[in-house]
C-alpha cells in the first residue's frame, strides 16, 4: 500500500459486485449505519432545539477553511509553536519519508516494537509495513483495528473499521492469533461484546506499560499554540500518548486549526457527526512536552503525500477541511450496499470518492479513476457533512478531469456517443434526419457497444415516430 | 532542497490567486440552560457515569463511599479531602500504577451541554496517567466549574497545559455497533458534584 490505496484491487464496479454478494456484510452495514444515522440525527434535534445546527456547519467549515487558504503561514507557524514547546518537528513530502522519519525514530530508541493510536493518516502512508520491513512491530490499540490487524484484513470503514466482521468471527480471530503475538485470549471466550472487549483489554494492556514509543495522528494541530488534539473512545489513545518515554505523531497539513478557540465548532461537530454522541469519552490535547508528564520526547512529523495536489485544485481543495467523522458513509446508498473494500483505500465511501483521485490526481491508475463514479450524486452526503464539503460537485469536477486525462487513443463507446450527439444537436437538418434513424441506432446499440449501459439500465424503447413526424401528421395536435 | 521548503513551496504555488484572508462565521451559542448544573448531572449519567451530590461538609464521606472497602487510591499532590487507603504519586510507574484500585482527582471545568470533565493535570488532579489507568476515577467537580457549553470552557483552559476532556467512562462500540463500557480507560467513573 503506498498513498492510501490497496495494491492490486480492482477498480469499483468489479469490487462492487463481488461486495453486493456478501449478504452477512450488507446486513452488517445495513445495520450500524442505519443505527448510526438515527443517533446522529436526534442529536441534530437536539441541537437546534437550543441553537442552530447549520450555523455551526458553517463555523466548522469557516475554521478550516480559514487554514486552508493561508496554510504555509500556519504552518510555519505551528512549527514555531510545536518547536517553543519542546517538540521536534519534521517535513515529509511523501509516505516513504515519513514511514524513513518514524522508524529512524524507533531504531534510535533500540526499540521492535511500538504502540499505536488508531490513524488514518498511518494507515495511508502503509507505516506498519514499513515498520515491519525496519524488524519493528507496530501494535494497534484501537479494538477495530486490532481486530482487523490480527485477522490480517483491511479496514472497511474509517470510524469502525471491523463493520464487516460480527461478533463470532471476532472471537474466532482472537482465539486463533493473539497468542502468537501476546497474551493469548481466554480459552473460555465468548462471542459478548463485554467479554471480546475485556480480552482486548488483557491482550494491550502488558504492551501498553511496557511500550517505550507510541505512534499517533492527530484530529487537530493549533498553529498559534502548537497543540495536537486526539479525539477518541476507548481510552487506548490516552495509553499510548501519555505512558510512552518518546511520542510521534503524523499530521496531514490539513490538520491545522489557526486558534485555540477555533476548536470550539470542530469539537462540537465531530462527535455528533461521527459516532452520534454530544461528546466523545476522551480527547487529549499536549502542547510539546509537559515535564513530569506523559512522553518527554515529542515529535512531529508534518505530512505533504499529495495534500497539496489537492490544495491546487480550485473546486477539490475543499476535500482538505474533511474531519474524518465518517458521517457521507453512513449516508451513502452506495456505500451502505458495497461496503468500504469496494473503494479499495484507507479512505472510503463519498469522501474516499474524491480524497483519493484529488490526493493521486486522475489519469495514472484505473481503480482510483473510478471512484469519482462510484456514485449515484443523490446529495446526502454534502448535507450530512459538519464542514459542508460539496462532495457531489467535487465527483462531478473529478469525473470531467478523468474524462480529460483519458483523451487520444482509442475513444470509448460513451466518447462516440456523445461527440455524435454534439453534431445531430448542433443543427436542426441534421438532428431531423438523425432522429429517423433512432429505432434502427437504438436496435444496432443494443447488440453493439451499450452492454456496458444496459448491465445496469434498460435501454428504453424507440417511439413509434419522432416529435417532428408526430407534429407534420397532426398539426400539432391540433383538432 | 529540504523537505520542509518542498512541502511550503508547494503549498504556496497551489494556493496562488487565493485571498488569504477569510471571514469565519460565528460559532453559534446555546440557549443558556436554566439550571446548568442539573443538566450538567443529566448529561454525565447520560453516558453510564455515577454522579452525586453533596454539599462541602459531606465531600470527605461522600468520597470514602465511592470507594470500594480495602481500596487503595492513588492522589494528586493538592487534593484538597482526605481519601482512606489513600497512596501519594510518587513518580509510581505504568505497572505500579496498574496494581493500584482507584484514582482520586479534581477538575478544571464541567461542561454542561455535552456532560464533559476537563482535566488540566495541574494540583488535585495530578499527571495524566495516575487518571488513566486505575480502574475507577473519582472525580470531584465544583458547582462553581461547571460551565453551559464548549465555547465557554475553551477560553478557561490553557493551551500550554495538557487536556483530558472526559465524558463518561471509556467506552467502545467496534463489535457490531454494542456499547461496551470500559476498554482501556477507568472502566468506572464516579462524579462527584459539590456545591
Amino acid at each position: 500500500m503506498s498513498g492510501g490505496t490497496f495494491v492490486g484491487m480492482p477498480a469499483f464496479p468489479k469490487a462492487a459486485q463481488e461486495a453486493l454478494g456478501n449478504a452477512q456484510l450488507r446486513h452488517n452495514l445495513a445495520h450500524a449505519t442505519g443505527t448510526i444515522r438515527a443517533k446522529r440525527l436526534r442529536l441534530i434535534d437536539e441541537v437546534n432545539a437550543n441553537s442552530d445546527w447549520e450555523a455551526l456547519r458553517l463555523a466548522g467549515a469557516g475554521v478550516k477553511e480559514s487554514a486552508l487558504v493561508d496554510l504555509a503561514t500556519h504552518l510555519e507557524r505551528l512549527e514555531e509553536t510545536l518547536t517553543a514547546n519542546g517538540a521536534t518537528v519534521h517535513w515529509a513530502r511523501d509516505a516513504a519519508e515519513a514511514n524513513a522519519i518514524v522508524a529512524s525514530i524507533a531504531k534510535g530508541h533500540g526499540v521492535d516494537e511500538v504502540v499505536k493510536v488508531k490513524s488514518m493518516v498511518t494507515q495511508e502512508i502503509g507505516l506498519n509495513e514499513a515498520l515491519e520491513a525496519e524488524g519493528i512491530a507496530a501494535w494497534e490499540t484501537d479494538l477495530a483495528e486490532l481486530i482487523v490487524q490480527l485477522g490480517h484484513d483491511l479496514p472497511s470503514h474509517i470510524l469502525v473499521p471491523a463493520i464487516h466482521r460480527n461478533r463470532s468471527e471476532i472471537r474466532e480471530i482472537f482465539l486463533r492469533e493473539m497468542a502468537a503475538v501476546g497474551r493469548p485470549a481466554p480459552d473460555d471466550l465468548t462471542d459478548e461484546p463485554a467479554v471480546l472487549a475485556a480480552a482486548a483489554r488483557a491482550h494491550l494492556r502488558e504492551k501498553f506499560l511496557r511500550a517505550k514509543v507510541g505512534v499517533s495522528g492527530a484530529n487537530f494541530a493549533v498553529a498559534e499554540t502548537g497543540t495536537l488534539v486526539v479525539v477518541e473512545s476507548e481510552g487506548n489513545g490516552r495509553m499510548c500518548l501519555t505512558l510512552p518515554e518518546v511520542l510521534v505523531s503524523v499530521v496531514g497539513i490539513e490538520k491545522v486549526v489557526p486558534t485555540w478557540e477555533g476548536l470550539d465548532p470542530l469539537l462540537r461537530l465531530l462527535p455528533r457527526s461521527s459516532t452520534g454522541e454530544r461528546m466523545n469519552p476522551y480527547t487529549s490535547t499536549w502542547s510539546g512536552i509537559s515535564p513530569g508528564d506523559g512522553p518527554q520526547e515529542v515529535h512531529v512529523v508534518l505530512l505533504d503525500n499529495g495534500r497539496t495536489n489537492a490544495l491546487a485544485d480550485e473546486v477539490g481543495r475543499q476535500a482538505l477541511r474533511c474531519i474524518r467523522c465518517s458521517a457521507c458513509l453512513n449516508v451513502c446508498p452506495v456505500y451502505e450496499r458495497t461496503g468500504g473494500h469496494a473503494y479499495g483505500s484507507v479512505y472510503p465511501g463519498p469522501i474516499g470518492a474524491i480524497l483519493n483521485p484529488l490526493l493521486k490526481g486522475p489519469g495514472h491508475d484505473e481503480q482510483v479513476d473510478s471512484l469519482p463514479y462510484a456514485s449515484s450524486l443523490c446529495g446526502a452526503c454534502f448535507e450530512a457533512c459538519p464542514v459542508r464539503i460539496d462532495i457531489p460537485s467535487v465527483l462531478v469536477d473529478l469525473r470531467a478531469q478523468v474524462v480529460d486525462a483519458h483523451r487520444g487513443g482509442v475513444p470509448k463507446v460513451e466518447a462516440v456517443a456523445f461527440k455524435g450527439a454534439a453534431v445531430a444537436l448542433s443543427d436542426s437538418r441534421k438532428l431531423g434526419l438523425g432522429e429517423r434513424f433512432t429505432r434502427v441506432g437504438l436496435r444496432v446499440a443494443r447488440r453493439v457497444g451499450a452492454s456496458k449501459w444496459t448491465s445496469a439500465r434498460d435501454l428504453p424503447p424507440a417511439p413509434r415516430e419522432s416529435f417532428r413526424q408526430w407534429w407534420k401528421r397532426t398539426d400539432g395536435g391540433r383538432p | 532542497m529540504s523537505a520542509r521548503d518542498d512541502v511550503l513551496g508547494r503549498v504556496r504555488r497551489a494556493l496562488e490567486g487565493v485571498e488569504p484572508g477569510y471571514a469565519v462565521p460565528p460559532s453559534p451559542r446555546i440557549s443558556p440552560p436554566a439550571d446548568v448544573v442539573g443538566l450538567f448531572v443529566e448529561r454525565v449519567e447520560d453516558y453510564r457515569a455515577t454522579v452525586v451530590r453533596c454539599t462541602p461538609a459531606d465531600l470527605t464521606a461522600r468520597v470514602a463511599e465511592a470507594l470500594p472497602a480495602g481500596a487503595r487510591a492513588v492522589v494528586p499532590d493538592g487534593l484538597g479531602v482526605t481519601v482512606p487507603g489513600a497512596v501519594a504519586d510518587t513518580g509510581l510507574t505504568a505497572a505500579e500504577l496498574d496494581a493500584i484500585d482507584a484514582v482520586v482527582t479534581e477538575a478544571r471545568v464541567g461542561i454542561a451541554e455535552t456532560g464533559t470533565i476537563v482535566l488540566d493535570h495541574g494540583p488535585g488532579q495530578g499527571r495524566r496517567a495516575i487518571s488513566l489507568v486505575p480502574d475507577l476515577h473519582v472525580c470531584i467537580v465544583r458547582v462553581d466549574q461547571v460551565v453551559p457549553d464548549v465555547p465557554d470552557a475553551l477560553p478557561l483552559l490553557d493551551p500550554a497545559r495538557p487536556h483530558t476532556w472526559i465524558s463518561g467512562p471509556s467506552a467502545t462500540s467496534d463489535i457490531e455497533l454494542s456499547r461496551v463500557e470500559g476498554v482501556h480507560g477507568p472502566r468506572t467513573l464516579h462524579v462527584i458534584v459539590v456545591d
